[in-house]
């Protein structure tokens, strides 16, 4: 890396003590590049064999990359922790302003240790870490309003990012978020509520500096090529019209659209809920992350009528992608779109990760429905297929807590399951709710391998997809060869913190160049052997806390209900996995 | 003609901020420590964003509280930075009401918009475009800045 790079500089917050030094750790970016490569190295120093998400040794880990701040899309921020939801590695990645924020305040990686004994937040730039009571804003409930008085008490300079915890997060919900700049988030597997532990309300960073670069010409020529690709290339073209929305009506054709807890697979109020509809219908604005020209993030206007006064309403803005639709519409049954809203809007305000409290809600939903549960658990309400006003008094009650059943339930599906029964329909993957597609086997096996429980890791459902469009099957080795193949390269862009929206136009030529220019001469074969020790990094974690692939509990409800590729049979799974375990 | 940067409709910005990272990266760095264009969001990213642009005013005001004459009208409106005359006073960032006069704080500098375009080129969504400057405006600026300004 070049020697001026701010990139090597490492903060370390310490929390107990209200102190903070400030580290220079070349060698630390040129063998961990930065996002998950470094992030993965400081969890294994910081983290001991052992520790309780809960408690004050919990880290937390956030690092940037060396190619944010001189490249497009190179706009995310990962976040390292132990996991309160699954016990066990916490990797989550958010955009919005973090990165860059990060990057223009000198740093490429903050480490916060210990926790406060009263509610705190941070206010941070290249140089200073102030300590700020935030007793007054304990308890706030409305994650939107912290970032607002944030945004006002902090002055600053430069490009600045504002993380918040919701209610969820002090709370200890297993599942809660950290919201970066409003609609972007930290948003599985609980970092929430590591800071909520901690008693750190939020952080404020930001900066303004130059960024270094090897060649001033060979810099501005990558640049326009990444640029155009950015821009003009077929394989954004997604993102940047309908966004991620406009999944939902190919899943639902091709009959992988989970629905009512997966009990279907295709979903007859589609087409209320799809891109196209709430493009047409409700699409208020759209919004990129910082040094990000797609603008994938898409914001629907949604006016509510005050019930009791005529001539009085409110609009949100509420944002909406794939997953939340899947989580909150098609899996819930519900085709009241502005119920749908609503109850997204409400994991915003509580600050839950939308797809586990959506997954979760569906589980109790067929709970409900078997006689499971009953009102005497909900304590009165109606948990019934697409009843919104139902679901957001539930959504308050998870974080609230008031009785046993929404305390299970705040811990998620598995939990919940392990103490009233339905395990076969909890639909989660090591710990963790699934997302929404049901393409095949591929796409299970993909959250259950994958080291975040994502479909984000590995993209199993992209060999799904590939195969029932060639009319080829699936062999357990081929599935279990493509998904570590793609987990991977995927550790190379999220060690460089680049979003996986652009995993198509950052080939590895392009990462090379761009990496030269950032002063990293690496070589193609580099990025391999890197992209296979990272990975091989995150799964000694997990052993070490206990993960065991042959161990993984396989929803019974995947196997039920039919994907277009047919009904997944157990002992492809089985025989998957154990091909998955040997190549890893 | 001189032309100048203009606004064409700020409803269209996204945030993305590719305009400031092209105006700070046209020397060939990487960052944002010099830039003379910004985007913020206008109160949370829920009400959009206001985009900061020098609109190269005839009769600058800039220019005017300048102790050291180091910012000379520029043909059309707007002024150009005479670097070796600047003591970094800041009388100039805090003269323009729409804070377009932004500081390069490695330099301790003013960041003065040139109105080359290198930034349009980079806006995706049509928010920024060149225009030509009217020529009795010209005339206009001309006039007013007359070789040797009023100060205040």
């Amino acid at each position: 890396m070049l020697d001026n790079d701010p990139l090597a500089r490492v903060l370390y917050v310490d929390l107990t003590r209200r102190s903070f030094s400030i580290k220079t750790r070349p060698e630390l970016f040129e063998a961990g590049l930065g996002g998950t490569g470094v992030g993965i190295r400081l969890l294994e120093e910081e983290c001991a064999p052992g520790t309780d998400p809960y408690a004050p040794g919990n880290p937390i880990v956030l690092a940037v990359g060396p190619l944010t701040g001189l490249y497009p899309l190179a706009s995310k921020t990962v976040a390292m922790f132990k996991s309160p939801h699954t016990g066990n590695l916490g990797e989550s990645h958010a955009g919005g302003r973090s990165a860059i924020a990060i990057r223009m305040a000198g740093y490429g990686a903050i480490v916060i240790r210990g926790a406060s004994s009263s509610p705190v937040y941070l206010a941070m730039d290249g140089s200073q870490v102030h300590f700020r009571d935030a007793s007054a804003l304990w308890g706030t409930h409305n994650a939107y309003t912290v970032g607002t008085v944030l945004r006002e008490r902090e002055s600053g300079a430069g490009v600045r990012s504002i993380m918040r915890i919701g209610r969820a997060g002090e709370m200890g919900v297993s599942y809660a978020s950290v919201i970066s700049e409003t609609y972007r988030h930290f948003g599985r597997l609980g970092l929430g509520a590591v800071f909520g532990s901690k008693k750190l309300k939020g952080l404020v960073i930001g900066g303004h500096r130059s960024l270094p670069v090897a060649d001033r010409r060979a810099y501005r020529k990558v640049y326009d090529v990444l640029f155009k690709a950015a821009t003009q290339s077929p394989v954004m073209k997604k993102y940047h019209e309908l966004g991620t929305a406009m999944n939902i009506l190919p899943m639902n054709a091709m009959g992988a659209l989970p629905t009512r807890n997966l009990q279907e697979r295709s979903f007859e109020g589609a087409e209320a809920i799809c891109g196209e509809t709430l493009a047409e219908q409700y699409l208020g604005r759209r919004v990129a992350c910082a040094h990000c020209q797609v603008a994938c993030v898409h914001l629907a206007a949604v006016r509510y009528p005050y019930p009791k006064e005529p001539y009085f309403y409110k609009t949100s803005m509420i944002g909406y992608d794939h997953e939340p639709i899947f989580a909150i519409g098609s899996l819930l049954g519900g085709t009241d779109v502005k119920g749908m809203f609503q109850l997204i809007d409400e994991a915003e305000i509580q600050g839950v990760d939308v797809m586990s409290m959506g997954v979760t809600l569906a589980w109790a939903t067929e709970a409900f429905e078997r006689g499971l549960i009953s009102t005497n658990e909900t304590d009165g309400l109606e948990l019934k297929w697409g009843n919104y006003p139902a679901y957001l008094e539930a959504a308050g009650r998870i974080v609230s807590q008031p009785n046993d059943f929404y305390r299970a339930i705040a811990r998620g599906a598995e939990h919940a399951a392990a103490l009233y029964g339905g395990a076969d329909f909890a639909l989660t993957f090591g710990g963790n709710e699934m997302p929404g597609y049901h393409t095949g086997p591929g796409c299970h096996l993909g959250y259950l391998t994958g080291a975040r429980h994502s479909h984000l890791d590995s993209a199993g459902y992209s060999l799904d997809q590939k195969a029932g469009a060639k009319g080829e099957a699936l062999t357990p080795e081929g599935v279990a060869t493509g998904l570590v193949e793609e987990e991977r390269w995927r550790q190379v862009l999220t060690s460089l913190v680049i979003c996986l929206f652009a995993r198509g136009m950052y080939a590895p030529d392009v990462v090379l160049q761009a990496l030269a220019t950032a002063g990293f001469e690496w070589s193609a074969d580099d990025l391999t052997r890197f992209g296979a020790e990272v990975l091989h990094r995150k799964y000694a974690f997990k052993q070490r806390e206990g993960f065991d692939l042959s161990a993984l509990r396989i929803p019974g409800r995947i196997l039920e209900t039919p994907t277009p590729l047919g009904k997944i049979d157990e002992e492809f799974m089985r025989q998957s996995i154990q091909a998955y375990s040997r190549a890893v | 003609m001189a032309k100048r940067l203009a606004l064409l409709d700020k409803e269209r910005c996204v945030g993305c901020q590719s305009c400031m990272f092209a105006c700070a990266r046209r020397p060939g760095v990487g960052g944002l420590a010099s830039t003379s264009i910004w985007v913020r969001s206008a109160g949370g990213i829920r009400k959009g964003f206001v985009v900061i642009v020098c609109r190269a005013c005839p009769d600058p005001p800039c220019s005017r509280v300048c102790p050291t004459d180091a910012l000379p009208l520029r043909p059309g409106g707007g002024v150009r930075l005479k670097s070796e005359l600047c003591i970094g006073c800041r009388n100039c960032a805090e003269a323009c009401p729409y804070g377009a006069v932004l500081w390069d704080g490695e330099q301790n500098k003013p960041e003065i918009c040139i109105h080359c375009g290198y930034c349009v080129s980079y806006c995706p969504y049509d928010v920024l475009s060149m225009e030509e400057i009217a020529s009795d405006r010209m005339a206009e600026g001309a006039s007013v800045g007359g070789g040797t300004h009023a100060r205040q």
